[in-house]
């Protein structure tokens, strides 16, 4: 009875075992690295953690203006120690659902050498995010200023009207959007399209 | 199972069976050190355990004194025993920031999963399903000294600079971008190092227990007939299998924003910190049942032995723990609500948390079951399993609580939260884990303890941990926020409870604990195979005390009347 039993703890079926048990763990590491680009794209398709939203001029161009209102209202930072001077232009804009809207933030190169920025961007609440559209933005590229240059930044973006629709975001009357700038460094700085990345 | 002697030289683990001497041991070094036997392994496991949680009990001891008052009046003298000279007062505070880091990383991954698995599992699986040794002795092995060498890399942390001061101060979570840009130096990255190599051992052992408990059962055992323990352990090295890599994928992508320029979490490059919260988490939440399952386990053993019944609903059993298991892996963001998420995914959240509550329930009343109408004794190993389930099921309450969306927003990182977890883990985990160990420590050395010690032992722990951590609800629920080591005077009442009555009466039931295993190696009386009596029927008990070096020459059968659990 016994060398029949142990003959059934082959070392083959153990490593079959074994092996199959690795792929797992193996399988689970990917995913692990997998869950970057795939939380990318899940923010991006719900606007989940503020991520905005992007538009075509095209599909802009067909979304109706509705009754409703809401206020933007604009934030802007750099990173601690970026000698850039970044602030908006103005503090709020409140214009019709569906409406495109301009907004301009100026930024300043305060330092004696040329610096490149890229601006990380989010909206408050929430929820709002996958209702806020931008057209055109700054921060889709990398932004080069000279020594002591000055720039106007513009943004153009509506608010989907269909915001009015979503028990979850139809009280939103005034959604904040943020901009923060971080250097590039020096090696990385390229023209990047980066209207593919996450907030 | 007899130990039928033919000399012959040691064998680790030969393909030819059966000739050697089954009680011929190496020599010290080779024994100890090179070890493939899993009972050597499950020691060395245990003994590493223990060591480690002295370490990390100390730890928490000069927290619970650095919080006996409000105000800070232990920290410098604290930084100045580890090296520095003169601390400015950030450092002093960075320290604080170090030894809560150390306390949760030492207690999860050196103490807890080490015994449970490690020095439980190694010893008892094998034994348990009458298979002579693990399937891959070697990389047991391996495994442990794995173990040891993170251990050293987080030891290490503390005395090279991690930013503020001496140390990683990024909490067990690691969170970035503290852990990142916010620690520079090369603290943080002997912590994260020291969970890849933990990670990397746990890895190890899981496919070991896998591959063990799938392939090497005596024959006649069936998966249905397997004890609860084995069920307990078979489900926690799927856990591990599943989410260690994943945790192994974030704190990698920590190492590499840290050294190596990239920007995961990162915002200036496109990444989003609240990622690694959802990558941890991931690994975090399944994590905490890694650490209680095998308690489950134990306790549903132990529980069936001293009322000399079968358990109640086994399969029942058996079954919640493989779905406290798969629904452990799809409630992670519940540890995260405040991170921002919309009403819709809070609430999944939050029914899903709750749904635990079902199997965990099934657990906690099958277990009353079997106890009633059982011929209870209350020997040490049955009382520290029932207060087990007492103060288990107390934690799970405040789980439930905190399982709330939004409540959780209130209670998020207070001393509710530390005290819930603690109620489960520090109380629920620690006390399966002595009931476990008076259950079979004189199968395992041979020598019986005094059982007046192990409920004295147990006496003072039970009502040193209570004063230590039930006070921390009411911190919780008035606000006080944990990791912080000063607090406003409002708070100083039940800080005191927890600092001045709690945290020594528990530790004097440890000094009972450490008497206690001297007494029996001096003076304890030679173990019987079965020192329970008829309510032990697992093939361990079959055994002599200690079990042959080389058991089970001759498998035993599982018949096919009754269960073995």
């Amino acid at each position: 009875m016994s060398s029949i039993a142990r003959s059934s703890f082959s070392a083959e079926r153990n490593r079959r075992i074994a092996i199959i048990a690795s792929l797992f763990a193996l399988a689970m590491l990917g995913l692990g690295y997998a869950a970057v680009p795939l939380y990318r794209l899940f923010c991006q398709a719900t606007g989940f953690n503020g991520t905005t939203q992007r538009a075509t001029a095209a599909e802009a161009a067909a979304v109706r203006v509705a009754a409703g209102s809401v206020t933007v209202r604009f934030d802007s930072n750099v990173e601690r120690g970026m000698p850039w001077v970044f602030h908006p232009e103005q503090t709020s804009q409140t214009m019709h659902l569906g409406a495109r809207s301009l907004a301009f933030f100026i930024a300043r190169n305060a330092s004696d050498h040329p610096i490149t920025g890229v601006a990380s961007y989010n909206v408050e609440p929430e929820q709002a995010a996958f209702y806020f559209h931008k057209i055109q933005c700054f921060c889709f590229n990398q932004q080069t200023l000279q020594p002591h240059q000055q720039v106007r930044m513009p943004v153009i973006y509506y608010v989907d009207p269909k915001i009015a629709q979503d028990p979850d975001a139809r009280d939103v009357q005034a959604i904040t959007l943020s901009y923060t700038f971080h250097p590039v460094p020096a090696s990385a700085a390229k023209p990047l399209d980066r209207s593919k990345a996450a907030g | 199972m007899a130990t039928t002697a033919t000399p012959e030289h040691f064998q680790a683990h030969g393909d030819a069976h059966g000739h050697h001497d089954a009680d011929h041991k190496p020599g010290f070094f080779a024994r100890w050190f090179m070890s493939t036997n899993h009972k050597d392994i499950g020691t060395l496991y245990i003994i590493f355990a223990i060591f480690a949680g002295v370490i990390g009990g100390a730890i928490s001891g000069l927290m619970r004194m650095e919080l006996a008052q409000p105000g800070i009046q232990y920290l410098g003298t604290f930084a100045h025993l580890f090296g520095v000279a003169h601390p400015t007062f950030d450092q002093q505070l960075h320290l604080w920031n170090v030894l809560i880091s150390s306390h949760g990383l030492i207690m999860v991954f050196f103490v807890i999963m080490p015994a449970t698995m490690g020095g439980f599992g190694n010893w008892f699986v094998p034994l348990m399903i009458g298979a002579p040794d693990m399937a891959f002795p070697r990389m047991n092995n391996i495994g442990f000294w794995l173990t040891v060498a993170g251990f050293c890399s987080l030891m290490t942390s503390p005395f090279v600079p991690g930013g503020t001061g001496n140390g990683a101060g990024i909490g067990w979570t690691a969170y970035a971008p503290l852990s990142t840009s916010g620690s520079p130096g090369p603290a943080v990255d002997f912590a994260i190092f020291s969970l890849h190599l933990a990670g990397a051992g746990s890895i190890m052992s899981s496919i070991n227990f896998i591959t063990t408990i799938f392939n090497m059962r005596a024959p006649g055992m069936t998966l249905h007939k397997m004890p609860l323990f084995i069920w307990s352990v078979l489900v926690t090295a799927f856990l591990l299998l599943l989410a260690l890599p994943v945790l192994a994928a974030g704190i990698t992508m920590l190492i590499t924003d840290r050294n190596f320029g990239t920007t995961f979490f990162d915002a200036a490059g496109g990444g989003d910190p609240v990622l690694y919260q959802h990558l941890f988490w991931f690994f975090g939440h399944p994590e905490v049942y890694i650490m209680i399952l095998p308690g489950f386990g134990m306790v549903s053993q132990i529980i069936s032995t001293f009322s000399r019944k079968p358990i109640f609903g086994y399969l029942g059993m058996a079954y919640a723990m493989v779905a406290i298991g798969v629904v452990g892996f799809i409630v992670w963001a519940h540890h995260m609500y405040t991170t921002g998420m919309s009403v819709n995914t809070k609430m999944y959240f939050t029914a899903a948390t709750m749904v635990i509550a079902v199997p965990t329930g099934i657990k906690i009343f099958s277990w009353i079951a079997t106890m009633w109408g059982g011929s209870l004794e209350f020997k040490s190993p049955l009382l520290w399993a029932i207060g087990f389930i007492f103060l288990f099921t107390l934690g799970g309450v405040t789980g439930v609580v905190l399982a709330n969306g939004g409540i959780d927003d209130n209670l998020q990182d207070t001393y509710y939260v530390v005290a819930h977890f603690h109620y489960v883990l520090s109380l629920g985990a620690v006390f399966s884990l002595f009931a476990g160990f008076y259950y079979w420590f004189p199968k395992m050395s041979g020598r019986m303890h005094s059982e007046f010690l192990a409920k004295l032992h147990f006496w003072l722990f039970f009502i040193g941990v209570n004063l230590l951590f039930f006070p921390m609800h009411f911190l919780g629920l008035q606000g006080m926020p944990r990791r912080y080591p000063d607090y406003t005077p409002a708070f100083e009442l039940w800080n005191r409870v927890a600092s001045v009555y709690g945290f020594p009466l528990m530790a004097a039931g440890l000094v009972v604990f450490f008497i206690n295993i001297a007494y029996a190696f001096a003076a304890g009386r030679k173990a019987a195979p079965n020192y329970w009596g008829e309510g032990a029927t697992t093939l361990e008990w079959t055994l002599s005390s200690p079990p042959p070096f080389h058991q089970f020459e001759t498998l035993p059968v599982i018949e096919d009347h009754g269960h073995h659990h």
